[in-house]
């Protein structure tokens, strides 16, 4: 086969919107292996939140490769670059193979007994000092739903902190809470499925040619095809999908708002809005006309430097669709005004009556693989089975499954979100913290403040990872993990997909599953419920799955009709899947009956502009009782806008051949060669005026740090500068902070947040660049 | 007609408020939701008070200038930061932002009680464009309100019980 490094997407399979997609079966296996001494293993891909299925390729007890399953929803059979070559991090020579604690400075290697123990010792004489708010967790969106429920019950209801989150935090915070807001509960209304049998594509800040490979596969197969969908894309950026687009709005960064507004203004003022399902299905309708009459496209197209023309012209092939289906990703999330842009975007199909139909819904999409699973077990800002932490009701029925009292679960507020749980660190108010599969040395803004924080003597550090990432380096403690393929589980991709993942291979040295791990501390902490009985009741991924499925019973994520054998040898599986529904269910709201009714919402809502929450008795006040809320917001220009010192605004994102902080893609030789080293992307008219020519070395500054990097000029809003996020320095001699040459994106950023979701918005900062 | 004593009394209100804002923006600026938050919430009262000032003419009301604000202020304000960034990583910083967080609160609410007063009196003299200026800004006031109470309600736990 082909390199699908320089062939990203692969072959076209064009069809129709009658058609079934076709399938393509993407495989690729270690060259120097039998094919047919290979066995497979069922799984699905843990290198984006798309989760196309696969079989892993297993010969004399290591993986050798992978190949898509062709009887897959999701995938038909396709896999991505990330899918396709991201394995061989799994067979990499420096994977963690035993504990290491800390001893006169230094990480030396033990036995789990010495490391769990030392663990255990410092977080009980913690809690003994301190109490519950003195210990956090920050887990990531890679894990299994098994170790996820498993930390959500030793965290919440053994521990009772409230202080965990996710790195979820990071990529899919926003999704989450423009569901809640706008649906009342999170859960992704619409399927991959809607992409065949859509008429328009609307794409606000998503490079999912990129991001999500195998959607963009589809898409362009439809696009390629005889009745070619409309296609609408809102990028700062000229990506791959902005030059298949029919229309691109190339707006300056942070100003989505401004630009969700005016498209509303014209629907509204051409009236090419469904008046009568509005009415019947939704509330908030005059509230926001009166705020989006203040947005006429030439108001708009001055905020967003664009051309009011064209926001006119994409009104109306949205005003046109038939079937529109709306997807938002990290140019939204991780941007200015985030929560309530996503709400606009829900808005544009609710006024178009376009939700919950065949082809027609929104996608408010997941950056990793099994963020969904942290936001449904409640290891994110929210409590298990999307409950309400604000509803006393809800509260306890948790209590009831975990057999505990309703107050030994936190819900005095809302779950402590990963920035504050870092600024409590930063205080010494948190004083144990664990870290478990993420990489917030690199990930999280202000990389000198967040290296300063982990560093600090007054913080005990755990991480749990499969690799010395930058972050395990501070740690007093490292648990070495087992990965994906050498552990049983399932995971649940952004179209409510649920896949089984059986164990191929046995982890590495004594790497552990991350269950096994909680349930060792757990074990070790002996905790019980009311009733003196073990509070974790479960030692098995399928007996834990089984105790998520009576968690979730009843809740919009219903698991109750699924168990490991009917996922095993056909297709994924969309929750909700119960009595009512075995076979799963394509799209959610197809009644136009949504979960806003005070008793069932998961939140009571939010002012988005502050972020000020709403209290029980003002959301009754809504009467909203099953219609979705459409939300408005004024525009606010990003809180750091360019000036004379740093005349241009810093937007980081993504490459579509590495993930995260390239912890495993920066250890398969194909990936790793195909972007190896971070770039500096400048428009040609700023890279002119800088004197700045393609591949130059130039160097980025902020008021927080610096980076240098090879530039690229290349198709973009003028005076913006596109850094890639994932360079750290793990494998550069220093290894966890920059040795001469900075490169990681976070050194610039700014750590300020969504008032809502709580995610960082890394897409504004205001940075110079100057040529070295 | 006291109407132009109670816009006068609101201005002033509205004006030491944006200063509270400000003041504790700086004092928290190791916080950063309090640090960007409170600016903002800053500059919309200051919104406020410009709105007052336009319609405090058509009752010979006399109003200080929104733009005098003193010299010293700049100077006070990076003081205030480079304490906070000394301060920032010591407890007893987050005992003190709850305790300004809550003088905000009731500063905030003495604003809100306020405009329904003014808004009453608006009514009452038929003023549709003072009526406008009270609903635009109350609503805004009272999601001041709403924000410090959901600050105070998140972080009281915290500092309260833990340490």
């Amino acid at each position: 086969m082909n390199s699908r490094i320089s062939d990203i997407w692969g072959k076209r399979t064009p069809f129709s919107r009658v058609d079934e997609w076709p399938a393509r079966v993407d495989e690729y296996l270690d060259p120097t292996v039998d094919v047919a001494a290979v066995e497979w293993r069922q799984s699905a891909c843990v290198l984006c939140s798309n989760g196309c299925a696969l079989d892993i390729g297993v010969h004399e007890g290591r993986i050798v490769g992978v190949r898509g399953r062709e009887i897959d929803r999701v995938n038909r059979g396709r896999l991505g670059p990330k899918g396709l070559y991201g394995w061989q991090a799994n067979n990499a020579e420096d994977r963690l193979k035993r504990p290491l604690v800390r001893e006169g400075g230094e990480l030396v290697e033990t036995d789990w007994d010495t490391a769990l123990t030392r663990l255990v010792d410092k977080l009980r004489s913690v809690l003994e000092k301190v109490g519950h708010p003195a210990i956090g967790f920050y887990t990531t969106g890679q894990l299994f739903l098994e170790d996820y429920y498993t930390l959500a019950v030793l965290a919440r209801a053994g521990i009772g902190t409230n202080h965990l989150d996710g790195n979820t935090r990071l990529c899919t915070a926003t999704s989450s809470f423009a569901l809640k807001e706008t649906f009342g509960s999170d859960g992704q209304p619409g399927s991959f499925r809607d992409i065949d049998l859509c008429d328009t594509l609307f794409h606000v800040g998503i490079n999912i040619a990129e991001t999500q490979t195998v959607s963009w596969m589809r898409m362009l197969d439809r696009l390629h095809g005889p009745d070619r969908p409309r296609l609408i894309v809102v990028d700062p950026r000229e990506t791959a999908a902005a030059k298949e687009a029919d229309i691109h709005l190339a707006i300056k960064n942070g100003t989505n708002v401004a630009l969700l507004n005016a498209l509303l203004h014209e629907l509204i003022a051409n009236d090419r809005v469904d008046r009568e399902w509005i009415d019947a299905h939704t509330v908030g309708f005059d509230a926001l006309s009166l705020i989006v009459e203040k947005y006429p496209p030439e108001r708009s197209a001055e905020i967003c430097a664009v051309d009011p023309g064209e926001i006119r012209e994409a009104a109306r092939v949205l005003g046109a669709s038939e079937a529109l289906l709306s997807f938002v990703l990290q140019g939204v999330y991780q941007s200015n005004q985030a929560t309530a842009a996503a709400c606009l975007v829900n808005n544009v199909n609710l006024l178009r009556g376009m939700i919950g139909k065949p082809g027609a819904g929104v996608l408010q999409m997941n950056g990793q693989p099994t963020a969904q699973n942290t936001r449904e077990t409640g290891c994110n800002g929210d409590l298990p089975g999307f409950r309400n932490w604000q509803n006393d009701a809800q509260v306890a029925d948790l209590a009831r499954v975990w057999k505990v009292e309703p107050l030994d679960i936190p819900h005095w507020g809302p779950p402590t979100h990963a920035m504050q749980i870092f600024r409590l660190a930063e205080q010494g108010s948190i004083q144990f913290l664990w870290v478990i599969g993420t990489n917030p040395a690199v990930s999280m803004p202000e990389l000198h403040r967040m290296r300063s924080i982990l560093g600090q003597d007054s913080l005990f550090l755990v991480v749990s990872d499969a690799f010395l990432t930058e972050t395990a380096q501070f740690a007093d403690v490292v648990l070495p993990a087992a990965l994906w393929g050498e552990k049983t589980g399932t995971f649940t991709n952004a179209d409510r997909t649920v896949h089984l993942s059986e164990q191929a291979v046995e982890p590495p040295g004594e790497a552990k599953p991350d269950m096994e791990i909680f349930l060792s501390v757990a074990d070790k902490l002996g905790l019980k419920d009311r009733d003196g009985a073990p509070l974790i009741r479960w030692r098995t991924p399928e007996e834990a799955f089984e105790a998520w499925k009576e968690c979730s019973k009843g809740r919009p994520c219903d698991y109750t009709g699924i168990t490991y054998d009917k996922l095993r040898g056909g297709s994924g599986i969309q929750w909700p899947c119960n009595e009512d529904a075995p076979g799963g269910t394509e799209r959610l709201y197809n009644d136009g009956v949504f979960l806003t009714g005070s008793d069932v919402t998961e939140d009571y809502g939010h002012e988005l502009t502050s972020g000020a929450a709403f209290t029980e008795a003002e959301h009754r006040a809504l009467h909203a009782a099953g219609r979705a809320i459409l939300k408005a917001a004024e525009y606010i220009p990003p809180r750091e806008l360019p000036d004379e010192d740093y005349p241009l605004s810093l937007t980081t994102g993504r490459t579509v051949y590495h993930f995260h902080t390239r912890t495993k893609t920066g250890r398969s030789p194909q990936l790793q060669e195909a972007e190896p080293d971070v770039w500096v992307e400048l428009a040609a008219k700023d890279a002119e005026a800088l004197g700045v020519t393609e591949g130059d070395l130039v160097r980025v500054e902020s008021p927080r740090g610096a980076l240098e990097g090879p530039a690229r000029v290349r198709g973009m809003h003028v005076g913006i500068v596109f850094i890639p996020f994932h360079y750290g320095y793990w494998d550069e001699p220093n290894g966890s902070e920059p040795n001469g040459r900075p490169r990681a994106a976070n050194e610039l950023t700014m750590t300020i947040w969504d008032p809502v979701s709580k995610q960082p918005i890394f897409k504004s900062a205001k940075v110079r660049v100057m040529r070295l | 007609m006291k109407v132009g004593q109670a816009i006068r009394q609101l201005h002033e209100l509205e004006t030491d408020l944006a200063d509270e804002f400000r003041k504790v923006g700086e004092r928290h600026a190791a916080d950063h939701e309090v640090f960007h938050a409170c600016h903002v919430l800053a500059t919309q009262c200051e919104q406020h008070a410009i709105r007052l000032h336009l319609v405090a003419d058509r009752y010979a009301t006399e109003l200080p200038d929104d733009e005098d604000r003193d010299l010293w202020q700049g100077l006070l304000e990076a003081t205030r930061d480079k304490m906070s960034k000394a301060l920032g990583r010591m407890k007893p910083s987050a005992l003190l932002l709850l305790r300004d967080l809550r003088q905000l609160f009731l500063a905030a609410e003495e604003c809100s009680i306020t405009w329904v007063m003014l808004g009453q009196a608006a009514q009452a003299a038929r003023d549709k464009e003072l009526l406008q200026v009270v609903r635009d800004c109350h609503t805004e006031t009272e999601v001041q309100v709403k924000w410090l109470t959901t600050q105070i309600k998140v972080r009281s736990p915290q500092v309260l019980v833990g340490g």
